[in-house]
């Protein structure tokens, strides 16, 4: 039955990757391109990606047999599609910005010149689904209803068909992605705010819709072959109501709250539908149910693998994406095989016997003036997927997983003055609003009817809280019926200490002492009803036996990332994906423990076992006294897996690695000061203090040497709770604020310094020898957190003496911490004196550029070196022959009023990383890689400093060369005109003349903004705010640091977007090899 | 709290929390996939002298509709009652949710006099269903003896268990001018609703009746699904197969498979845990189109003793079991599986309407 295709198969495929992680479009593409990969090449079809995300699984060196590290834009595509001779393309693997571009590459005929067939969903269906109009009357031809709307092309058609449905309205842009530009509306001030938000985002059309707010909203995810096989692989239940946007809610799936007959219908409906459309492969259709009768709406059809999708593949163990790859090929769905039972057919609808549920993860509180209500737009960063039998137990273990200082359902952690104001507008903390308000004593019918939330939620919400009180009502060991009970409603052995005033090891030993341990279950598509020989598992304390037993063979257990957040991201998934091969290739068996579904790291197919399922000290306690594995790995998933460093240890595991005594030395602000100066490494001036007293802080200021000053807690991931200060008021404050976040911790006030060159070492290291390492600079000055920064390999600016001392510094460092692993330092350079101003024992963000520039995979010797073997290894990374620069990539777009600028608080949702012949051409590519788009019209320059003014002469100069018009707010312009540059006067809303920036920006004479704020502190500056932000809503370019400013237009004064050559990333290494 | 305790066969024993009646029963023990329809799945007559485990854990979410009128065919409902001896899952809910709810799923069981417990890893239960095959079962009270529960616990006889769940005496429910008689062998009430549905008359006669005296008034035969060995019904296999040459289109569900292909000369036999699921996966052998179905039954058809004159239609994607069966020449087909899905996926429906296409022509036609 197996193994039938299409004679016509393609010879060399194109698929489209989705660049940079942003709000939207997250590390789920990395998935689905990574399964489409894998199911094209097993044909013997030559593979060619196109993706600058380089911190991706698809763009490692075993996946796509060429991957070009280039924006995914139809200019760069077509070269692609020249060089390469492809025949083929997919645009359904790589989200919206794939999908987008395919569509363009259709339109403007380039598919068709170079004879490209598109596989899968045919582009005429594509449009179909993301022009709303033309969905709408598809849906209508076959009598399947559609939300009430009007698609609109000027703000006066919007007007015009709110009058017709009448307020509240949806407003949504066509071809966008995450619900970008969409609110709803409930009153003519909104609309108009809206309106002007919708139509500045360049998009040509927008669709007015009904309200369907506080309908209950269920997704189902559909595949359908080219004969017309078709299924419904999962069905999923929105906890949040419609109003929340899908990726903002919290999901279920299964649907908890249907009925069978509702649940069929939309089955019914769903196939009908995507029969009628047309889709080849895999989509996703969203609905709108009415929870007091039985009508519904179909909202939208995504024709593309989506973040459903892949959350649908994790939730059921169905590979979504593969076989959407397959049936792109021509397969139908009873030729494939199911890959989890191996002896059943891919043509079936998973059984689940167990509940998922996902959450998403926000992190609002790192941007200034962001609007932290959520709605019909996305702003979360990342999701968790937590698996269970019960839904107290999901939502549980999700709250845990998300890292947010919160151990399950807990009411005492909503913080906040008015419970009902929370439950009706949310913030990402409504859930805990609404247990709160249950535990007050709120009813279900109130939160319902303020919330839209069903009451079978929150009667199950309100069982933890019971249980809860229950726990509450006394003190030490509890009776084992209760004890259990609470573990399987999902509470930690922390969570029922800490109600009970005991301690997590105290109920752990009480719980073991009664049997009370989890057991490990498989996710097998079919509910246990055909033996399975999956290794995809999850915990709980419902099943009384394990489905599978620990084997014989030596393994090692890896912690993975857990949710993808601001600072921790894909380049940790792929440190966790290259750290389970190399452990596999050492011949261990490898556990791999992670709960983000958005990996690779959780494709069931990386590692011999996974287990989907909380990264916590109690749960890797409980894999470990099962599984006995030879040591575990924490230092390759980022923070969250290296915190537990220290604790495992103490309970007697053993981490692998560098001693986590040592990762605590490095870690801990005071031990790793007291470390550098026994080695006399030079460290900018420090102090930590509890006292925060006028008295003592004007001491400490003084002994500093004066503001500003750095102010952090101990333990700090990318910036959190993280600022500068500049003058007293603002010290005293902060330090309010960061000694609320942790409180166990004293801060840390450290000599900020200014005009100091910022440089990175990521290196590997073997008992304290350093083996690998690789040093790169920052465009930015030190004070952009390193995330945001824009990072140079090999530097180029950099004394020989500087990076001399940088080697000397880690290597004595890596020799006093006996570091084995993988390890990055930060160092800030300013002539030629290094000071250290970090150092992290583990895998940094920055380990897979390293890696795939220098072309040393600097994660497998990490772990090959934790294992105790020792190949010799060198790396090129100084005397390379061409430059690789990794660029930010920011989602202020999606954050309704943040301030966009860089401080040292990391902002970037995601990274790009291009290869050039020198810093220019890298620099040009990775810039319009993260969007920025190369000016044609005119540049807006508001240089804040007066120094910075004078610094900008020469390149203002070539801005005039490229023909382009500036234009300068009022003191900026003195400065040009006194150099003789000719300019126009923007002026700030502060003049109150005209023209001013925003109306110059408004009527689109301005297409580059550069815009230094005054210092890292932009509060009370609302001009610059002003300026900045409207050139986000507008969608126009914007560059807010000096140096990246005058490198980037440096770029593209040497290079037009023609000159960017478009190489494929084996060339560039091929030249290292040439030369050597 | 009320804890009752499943026995089996092999003696293993759980103890759950009792939120049916506090009755003690026997019955052949089975598990079901399906996610949804738990109403739908009680009140169907083939799951008639069966305890019931689900392994979706969560049962009772949105509740039960209020009760029909006594002679109502209304759907959610498949019969008049709920038909299992037991249920058994992990958790049911006490606070549901649904607008058209009348009352939860333990007081419906409660009113029904059907015994129900909670707090089973029915997932655990169902592998050891699967390796052992079904097995008898008991729901005793916590603290009963086994030995005097057994002898105690209510049990149906399933030789004759069919003649439980038919109807007592013919029903016709109007329906428009093609005139359907269904042999009631336990058939869902959704097999009537479907050809109503269409526009044809349903004539639902007992599984007992003399089909021969309907014949002359009938354009069609629809043989339903039922509970128990289709081997225990051998005479009225007998009455179908007198149907083989009187040119009158029959269609047959699930037992009706079984006992066509018995008619035929056939053979059936006893699957190792059945087919209990919303997701088996068949193929039609004709056209290779696949298509996701509804399935109930634990006996099946015998592929390769079916006489020439009979083909197979359809196979089950999965374990290639027999999924249904058609006569070489005459109008007669069967499916194992159940178009009139409740509960499950719809995908099947157009068998009806081929059937009573066929009805239409062949009433022409004479």
């Amino acid at each position: 039955m197996f193994g039938q295709y299409l004679p016509q198969k393609p010879r060399r495929v194109l698929i489209l990757g989705s660049g940079a992680l942003k709000i939207g479009e997250a590390g789920e593409f990395d998935y689905s391109g990574s399964q489409a990969i894998k199911a094209i090449r097993e044909e013997g079809i030559a593979t060619v990606l196109v993706n600058p995300n380089i911190a991706t699984i698809q763009t490692s060196e075993d996946m796509a047999d060429k991957v070009y590290l280039l924006p995914v834009d139809p200019h760069f595509v077509e070269q692609v599609i020249i060089r390469e001779e492809v025949d083929a393309i997919t645009i359904s693997f790589g989200g919206q910005t794939a999908l987008n571009c395919g569509v363009a590459l259709d339109e403007s005929g380039v598919l068709k010149k170079y004879g490209v067939r598109v596989l899968g969903t045919p582009v005429e269906t594509v449009r179909d689904t993301e022009d709303r109009l033309r969905f709408k009357q598809r849906l209508d031809e076959i009598g399947v209803k559609t939300a009430r709307s009007a698609a609109c092309n000027s703000r006066e058609e919007v007007r015009a068909a709110v009058k017709m449905l009448g307020l509240p309205v949806i407003l949504r842009a066509a071809y966008s992605l995450g619900g970008k530009g969409s609110a709803i509306c409930e009153t003519d001030e909104q609309l108009e705010a809206a309106l002007f938000r919708a139509f500045g985002g360049g998009t040509a059309q927008v669709l007015v819709e009904e309200s369907l707010r506080g309908w209950k909203e269920i997704e189902y995810e559909v595949v359908r072959d080219a004969r017309d096989n078709c299924i419904t692989v999962c069905n999923m239940e929105n906890l949040d109501p419609l109003g929340i946007h899908t990726g903002e809610s919290i999901v279920v799936a299964p649907s908890q709250t249907l009925n069978d007959a509702e649940y069929q219908m939309l089955r019914s409906i769903a196939i009908r539908t995507i029969r009628h459309l047309g889709v080849v492969g895999e989509c996703n259709i969203q609905y709108a149910l009415d929870p007091k009768s039985n009508d519904y709406r179909v909202i939208e059809v995504n024709a593309r693998l989506s973040r459903s999708s892949a959350l649908a593949s994790k939730a059921t163990g169905y590979p979504l994406a593969y076989v959407a790859a397959k049936i792109a090929l021509g397969y139908t769905l009873p030729d494939l095989p199911n890959t989890i039972t191996r002896r059943t057919s891919a043509f079936f609808e998973p059984a689940l016997d167990y509940i998922v549920c996902k959450f998403p993860r926000w992190d609002l509180q790192k941007f200034s003036q962001v609007d932290t209500r959520i709605g019909s737009e996305m702003k979360s960063v990342g999701e968790v997927m937590a698996v269970g039998r019960t839904l107290a137990e999901v939502l549980q273990k999700a709250l845990r997983m998300l890292e947010i200082g919160v151990d399950g359902l807990d009411p005492d952690a909503f913080v906040g003055d008015d419970l009902r104001d929370e439950i009706r507008n949310p913030s990402p903390r409504r859930i805990l609003a609404v247990a709160r308000a249950l535990e007050t004593g709120m009813s279900v019918a109130e939160i319902n009817s303020l919330s839209g939330i069903d009451p079978w939620f929150l009667h199950q919400i309100d069982s933890v809280v019971r249980t809860r009180r229950q726990l509450k009502d006394g003190t030490g060991a509890v009776v084992p019926a209760l004890l259990r009970e609470a573990k399987q409603q999902g509470f930690s052995d922390k969570a029922i200490a800490r109600l009970r005033k005991s301690t997590e090891p105290e109920v752990r030993s009480e719980r073991l002492r009664h049997g009370i341990k989890p057991h490990l279950c498989q996710i097998d598509t079919l509910a246990a009803e055909y033996p399975a020989e999956t290794n995809y598992l999850y915990l709980t304390y419902h099943a009384t036996v394990d489905d599978v037993a620990p084997s014989w063979r030596k393994k090692v257990l890896v912690l993975g990332s857990g949710a993808y957040r601001i600072g921790s991201s894909v380049e940790f998934d792929w440190c966790s994906v290259n750290t389970v091969r190399a452990v596999q290739e050492l011949g261990y068996e490898t556990i791999l423990l992670n709960y983000n579904p958005e990996t690779v790291s959780t494709d069931y197919d990386v590692c011999d076992k996974l287990v989907f399922d909380e990264i916590s000290l109690e749960t890797v306690l409980d894999l470990y006294e099962r599984e006995q594995p030879y040591g575990v790995i924490v230092s390759m998933g980022g923070q969250v897996s290296n915190n537990l460093a220290l604790k495992l240890h103490k309970a007697g595991v053993r981490v692998l690695g560098t001693n986590p005594e040592n990762v605590d030395r490095a870690e801990d602000r005071e031990k790793f000061g007291d470390l550098l100066d026994q080695l006399k490494i030079d460290q900018p001036n420090w102090a930590t203090t509890t006292d925060v007293s006028d008295e003592n802080l004007r001491r400490l200021t003084e002994e500093l040497g004066g503001f500003p000053l750095l102010v952090r807690p101990s333990y700090v991931l990318s910036g959190a709770a993280m600022t500068v200060a500049h003058e007293q008021h603002h010290l005293r404050n902060y330090l309010h604020r960061a000694a609320a976040v942790s409180p166990e911790h004293p801060v840390v006030i450290t000599k900020f310094e200014t005009h100091a060159k910022e440089i990175e070492i990521d290196a590997v290291a073997d008992r304290g020898e350093v083996i690998l390492s690789a040093i790169s600079e920052h465009v930015e000055n030190a004070g952009v957190h390193s995330g945001d920064a824009t990072l140079v390999l090999p530097p180029q600016k950099l004394y020989v003496e500087t990076i001399r001392r940088i080697k000397r510094i880690a290597r004595d460092v890596a020799k006093a911490l006996q570091i084995t692993g993988p390890f990055n330092m930060q160092f800030l350079a300013k002539d030629n004196v290094v000071k250290v101003i970090e150092c992290n024992l583990r895998a940094s963000r920055s380990f897979p550029f390293v890696s795939k520039v220098t072309g040393t995979n600097f994660i497998r010797e990490a772990a090959r070196r934790m294992l105790g073997v020792a190949t010799p290894v060198s790396v090129e990374a100084l005397d390379l022959d061409y430059v690789a620069v990794k660029a930010a990539q920011f989602s202020f777009s999606r954050l309704a009023g943040a301030d966009p600028t860089l401080g040292v608080e990391m902002a970037s949702t995601g990274e790009v990383g291009c290869l050039g012949d020198d810093l220019s051409e890298a620099l040009l590519k990775a810039l319009i890689a993260t969007g920025f788009k190369v000016p044609k019209r005119g540049v807006l320059l508001s240089l804040g400093p007066v120094a910075d003014k004078y610094r900008f002469e020469r390149e203002a100069r070539w801005l005039l060369e490229m023909g382009l018009t500036l234009y300068a707010t009022p003191g900026t312009a003195d400065v040009l005109k006194e150099q003789g540059i000719p300019c126009e006067v923007a002026y700030k809303e502060s003049n109150e003349k005209e023209p001013s920036a925003v109306s110059l920006l408004n009527s689109g004479h301005i297409d580059l903004v550069i815009n230094i704020p005054r210092s890292y502190d932009s509060q009370g500056m609302p001009d610059g705010y002003r300026i900045r932000r409207r050139a986000v809503d507008m969608n126009v370019s914007l560059l807010t640091n000096l140096q990246l400013a005058r490198a980037a237009v440096e770029a593209m004064h040497k290079y037009r977007v023609e000159d960017l050559k478009p190489l494929d990333w084996a060339s560039y290494l091929a030249r290292n090899v040439k030369k050597n | 709290m009320h804890f009752m305790k499943l026995v089996l066969e092999d003696g293993t024993e759980l103890r759950g929390r009792s939120f049916g009646a506090p009755r003690e029963v026997a019955g052949e023990v089975v598990f079901t996939t399906g996610m949804s329809g738990y109403v739908e799945t009680l009140t169907d007559p083939s799951f008639r002298g069966q305890i019931l485990v689900t392994t979706y854990p969560l049962q009772g979410n949105y509740g039960v509709p209020a009760r029909r009128p006594k002679d109502s065919i209304a759907a959610p409902f498949e019969s008049g009652r709920v038909q299992v001896q037991g249920m058994i899952c992990l958790r049911h809910s006490e606070h549901p949710s649904h607008h058209g709810m009348a009352s939860t799923l333990g007081e419906w069981l409660r009113e029904e006099n059907v015994p129900a417990i909670d707090g089973i890893d029915t997932r655990t239960l169902t592998r050891k269903l699967r390796e052992h095959g079904t097995m008898k079962g008991w729901l005793l009270h916590e603290d009963a003896a086994v030995a005097e529960g057994k002898q105690r616990a209510d049990t149906i006889d399933m030789p004759s268990v069919v003649a439980q769940v038919t109807v007592p005496e013919a029903i016709t429910y109007p329906g428009g001018e093609l005139r359907v008689l269904i042999v009631d062998t336990g058939c869902k009430d959704n097999i009537v609703r479907a050809i109503l549905k269409r526009g044809a008359t349903v004539i639902r006669v007992p599984s007992h009746a003399d089909l021969a005296q309907y014949l002359p008034d009938v354009d069609g035969v629809l043989l339903s699904n039922g509970p128990g060995d289709p081997k225990d019904l051998l005479p009225l296999a007998a009455q179908i197969r007198g149907l083989f040459d009187r040119g009158i289109p029959t269609f047959g569900v699930c037992l009706g498979n079984q006992l066509l292909a018995l008619a035929a000369g056939g053979d059936t036999y006893k699957l190792r845990y059945g087919h209990r699921s919303q997701n088996q996966p068949v193929q039609d052998l004709l056209t290779r189109r696949c298509y996701v179905t509804s399935q109930n039954h634990g006996y099946a058809v015998r592929e390769d003793s079916l006489p020439a004159d009979w083909e197979p239609w359809f196979v089950n994607v999965n374990d290639g079991t027999n999924e249904g069966i058609r006569a070489r020449g005459r109008a007669m087909s069967s499916v194992q599986f159940h178009p009139e899905a409740t509960p499950g996926p719809e995908d099947t429906a157009f068998l009806f309407d081929d059937f009573l296409r066929l009805c239409g022509s062949m009433k022409r036609g004479r």
